[in-house]
């Protein structure tokens, strides 16, 4: 269906609200990654068959020469260039509405999906200002992304179909901010942990990582039946599921901390723990980590992953309305938080770290959403995006370098192990200096992008209303895992980048820098990692030494730019528990704290750099095993035991005795014993078959006597 | 006259029938088959002397079918004639699976 | 007249009938058969079924007798009839099906005219009258040629398929 058809459908049934906002073509911004899947999944499904017949035929080099082939030349092509379509178009609509005030949101309503009974659901796209900011992270983020994926897996065999699998998430993930109702968000949600599992399971070849798919899907599901729930107590108390008509009527209808609103909430944080891998449900997300390295950037890193606090954001008005499932949610965020943050300090996968760094940076979303911060939450959703992506894209490089390196001579070596790796700046410098770039955004450290979102959430938690007991020890928290991560990042960059290279001298020769398409947008994205959060800058610190001493032309502008969405809660929680304090629980100001923090987090960085880089470091096969409280770190708290041992341990026990007892014996046995009956009759029947005529005929006499007989008598 | 018509048909019936049981040659279990038919007919054409043509001409396929079982049956003696050298029934039992 | 005639002709037909199954030689069981299929033959002729009759007489114990007969000739059967009709178990459970029906059928008779049904029925005046404009064939071969035309088709097209499958099955050696 073409643009025109839709807006011609449309004009229809879309209602057009927001004086002098035209949007330009969404429709299309959602269907042109689509259209990539097509081209790109069809290519993948030539290259597929033609290759199942190259191994048929024995030859080896086909996939070599494959890789000239058109299948493996118009993906390159196709892929980033249906993103960057997508983003100059996402870019002009966020150009368009900066310059207007848009109070109400923008609905496109293209056709009704399903009308059963009372409910009734338009395939209805919704742009504001939030939606707005998430496609402008996903869309930019993820071209940036895909063109570093052209270099990362041009060699893959897979490469079409990595990106039509790509391009899907990117639909999908679209279709999840976009969705003006909770179904079309549903929609979305459900297919970009559909990407999620193809993705992480991209090398199905290898049954672990196969298995890490599966384990992020079925933990995924735990989520997704509290949304759904959430999704039917809504239906119930509201009779419909669009965004405007719930959020509108939510003040009204629901009672401010009721048992209703409460339990939505609560329904709604499980979904979006599930999502956004929080405690409990985060297991997946290190697994995850079994993906292309590109992947875990967009997906496991920069967007899908963000889609919890999406939903919290979104549902602002339902969570100001009830104080139990915002402050759970603001404890589960600062949990986990924490939590992934000490487990951090222990990895020695590159990418192990960077995931439970992931993990305790959404927990910080949820802590900033759970407090009521809206706008400082999404901000560092954006800003995460940007210095998370970053990390994963150079954590990228050096293991595409490392493989290469490790591949020269055939040594059995972990690639992603950085115990392995050492004094890598050397050989990789744009790499190097971009990641230290993100390092000192994630660790908070002024002026970087970091330094602004973060703080800024840490302020709300310790500023929050009521000012209880909790909302300190949350705040403490906070700090703590910020300190923690200002660590275990400086660990991570000097292991890699820093000391004595210990890959070996013939390897080392085989390092390199990446490849231009792969550093450009690692140079983007350091940018922005840099300037990212001075979109932001809080007007309380703004004519301070962080603000530029009032050099800078504007100061809370995203919270400005989100306030048609977010005022309603803020005023609700304004209303029942008081305003912020203007100090933090231990006094001080803005600026003051501002400045502890990134003092400290400075401080972490150059001792941790010390610490680490002073330490003997071997590589992983002669390196012992870590021992006390570090091995329980190193062991993620034995998490995934524990869970196996209460849950995926009871439930196959379960599984087998059903299997053994209700299915093999209890149903397998009725099947058999009718089975046995039939035949028994079957045998006793035989009996008569005797090939006489004589008993024949006698039998015959026989039946039409009875039926002469119960005729007559 | 209908009456004593059926008794006369019962009793035909009755006789065909013990003589299927009773014998063991093909051929005259074949001939008590024909009687039983005729008992039969005989009730129809007795009925429909009272109660229309129809009984007379169903009596005519009665008859043509008979023909037509009796070549076929005919045949098949024959046949198993030429295996076993014998039409005694209780030489043949492959009338089962 | 005609009951006595009657009753002549069901007293041939039940002794030709147990003529049949009690005569050990098949081509004496034959003839009784013959002997009774013309008994019957009569009685057609008094219930007003001349045509019947007719055919009774000349197709089936002429025609369908005479190819009974035949195949008793041809494979010289009249030899092994020794244990021809069975004893004992056979013999007595033969009887007593039998018996079952005979009594069944005798306990539907009993008192049948008194039936109120047959009070209802109509004389045989109706026939006579059909008869008397129609003829004997005519009466019954309006019905056949008009009313009945398929059936009689479809008869046909049986006779020609026995006809074909007694050749082939007899034809081939086994």
């Amino acid at each position: 269906m073409t643009e025109s058809t839709l807006s011609a459908v449309s004009a229809d049934v879309g209602q057009v609200a927001g004086a002098g906002f035209d949007p330009l073509l969404p429709g299309l911004i959602l269907l042109l990654p689509l259209v990539g899947f097509a081209v790109n999944g069809g290519l993948a499904l030539v290259a597929g068959s033609r290759s199942a017949t190259a191994v048929r035929e024995g030859r080896e080099e086909a996939h070599r020469s494959d890789r000239r082939a058109l299948t493996h030349t118009l993906p390159t092509w196709v892929g980033p260039g249906v993103m960057l379509a997508a983003f100059l178009l996402t870019a002009v609509n966020f150009i368009g509405m900066l310059g207007v005030e848009l109070t109400e949101p923008v609905i496109r309503s293209y056709w009704t999906w399903m009308a059963t009974g009372a409910l009734s659901v338009e395939a209805a796209i919704q742009l504001d200002q939030l939606s707005l900011v998430m496609m402008m992270v996903i869309t930019g983020v993820g071209f940036l992304i895909h063109v570093f994926s052209v270099g990362y897996m041009k060699e893959d065999p897979g490469y079409p179909r990595y990106f039509a699998y790509l391009n899907l998430f990117v639909f999908f993930m679209l279709t999840l901010v976009m969705g003006a109702n909770f179904p079309m968000m549903f929609v979305g949600w459900e297919g970009v942990g559909l990407c999620s599992y193809l993705l992480i399971g991209f090398w199905f070849r290898d049954r672990e990582k196969a298995d890490a798919g599966k384990k992020a899907f079925i933990v995924n599901r735990v989520g997704d039946f509290g949304l759904l729930v959430a999704m039917f107590i809504l239906f119930a108390v509201f009779g419909t599921l669009d965004y405007q008509a719930i959020f509108g009527a939510a003040p009204d209808t629901l009672v401010y901390g009721g048992a209703t609103v409460t339990a939505v909430t609560l329904f709604l944080l499980l979904g979006a723990a599930g999502k956004s891998a929080q405690v409990p449900l985060y297991v997946w997300l290190p697994d995850a980590m079994a993906g292309p390295t590109p992947v875990s950037a967009l997906i496991h890193a920069a967007t899908m992953v963000t889609a919890g606090v999406y939903l919290v954001a979104r549902s602002s008005v339902l969570f100001a309305m009830a104080p139990v499932g915002a402050a759970a949610v603001a404890t589960v965020g600062a949990v986990t938080a924490l939590f992934a943050a000490t487990i951090a300090l222990k990895q020695y996968d590159i990418k192990k770290v960077l995931a439970y760094s992931t993990v305790s940076q959404l927990g910080f979303m949820f802590m900033g959403v759970g407090v009521g911060a809206y706008a400082a939450g999404v901000f560092h959703l954006m800003t995460h995006a940007f210095f998370k992506a970053l990390l994963f894209l150079g954590a990228g490089a050096v293991i595409h370098s490392m493989h290469h390196a490790l591949h020269a001579t055939h040594k059995d070596w972990d690639a992603q192990d950085m115990r392995n790796m050492g004094g890598l700046r050397r050989f990789m410098p744009v790499t190097w200096i971009t990641m230290w770039v993100a390092t000192l955004a994630i660790a908070g450290i002024w002026p970087f992008a970091g330094f602004f979102s973060k703080d800024e959430i840490i302020w709300y938690v310790g500023t929050s209303a009521p000012a209880s007991a909790l909302y300190t020890v949350l705040w403490g928290m906070a700090i703590a895992t910020a300190l923690l991560t200002a660590f275990y990042m400086t660990r991570m960059m000097v292991m890699t980048f820093h000391g004595p290279n210990r890959t070996g001298d013939t390897e080392a020769k085989h390092l390199h820098e990446a490849p231009l398409n792969m550093t450009v947008p690692l140079g983007i994205l350091a940018v922005l990692s840099v300037f990212g959060g001075w979109i932001n800058v809080p007007g309380s610190v703004r004519d301070s030494f962080f603000g530029g001493f009032g050099l800078l032309p504007m100061s809370d502008w995203l919270d400005r730019w989100l306030e048609p969405l977010t005022a309603t809660a803020y005023q609700i929680r304004v209303d029942q528990l008081g305003a912020y304090a203007s100090t933090s629980p231990v006094g001080g100001g803005h600026v003051l704290w501002g400045a502890i923090a990134t003092g400290l987090a400075l401080a972490v960085v150059i001792i941790g750099a010390r610490a680490v880089g002073g330490r003997e470091i071997r590589p992983a096969v002669d390196s012992p095993e870590p021992r006390g409280f570090g091995k329980v770190l190193h062991d993620k708290w034995y998490v995934d035991e524990l869970y196996d041992r209460i849950i995926v341990r009871p439930l196959e026990s379960l599984s087998r005795a059903c299997w053994r007892w209700i299915d093999q014996v209890l149903i397998d046995g009725t099947v058999n014993a009718v089975g046995s009956l039939a035949r028994g009759f079957g045998w006793f029947g035989s009996l008569v078959q005797t090939g006489q005529l004589n008993t024949y005929a006698f039998i015959l006499t026989l039946g039409a006597l009875v039926v002469l007989g119960v005729l007559i008598l | 006259m209908l009456v004593e018509a059926l008794v006369l048909s019962a009793i035909l019936f009755v006789i065909g029938t013990l003589g299927v049981l009773v014998r063991r040659n093909a051929i005259i279990m074949f001939l008590c088959i024909e009687l039983q038919l005729n008992a039969v007919n005989l009730s129809f054409v007795a009925f429909s002397r009272y109660l229309g043509i129809e009984g007379q001409i169903f009596v005519f396929f009665v008859m043509t079918v008979a023909a037509a079982e009796a070549a076929v049956g005919l045949a098949i003696i024959i046949s198993i004639f030429r295996h076993y050298e014998s039409v005694n029934v209780e030489n043949f039992n492959l009338l089962k699976w | 007249m005609a009951d006595i005639l009657f009753f002549v002709f069901a007293a041939m037909a039940i002794g030709g009938g147990f003529g049949v199954v009690l005569q050990k030689n098949p081509v004496g069981s034959l003839l009784f058969m013959v002997g009774t299929l013309a008994s019957v033959a009569g009685i057609y002729v008094l219930l007003d079924a001349h045509f019947l009759a007719a055919i009774q007489v000349m197709v089936y114990a002429g025609a369908i007798m005479v190819l009974f007969l035949f195949v008793i000739m041809l494979l010289n059967l009249g030899h092994d009839y020794r244990d021809d009709i069975k004893s004992g178990l056979g013999l007595f459970m033969a009887f007593a099906v039998s018996g079952a029906i005979a009594g069944l059928l005798a306990r539907q008779l009993r008192g049948a005219g008194d039936n109120p049904l047959l009070a209802n029925f109509p004389g045989p005046e109706g026939m006579e009258r059909l008869l008397a404009e129609e003829g004997a064939i005519g009466a019954i071969a309006r019905p056949l040629f008009t009313d009945y035309v398929v059936a009689f088709e479809l008869t046909g097209i049986l006779l020609l398929v026995a006809l074909v499958g007694a050749v082939a099955i007899a034809k081939q050696r086994v």
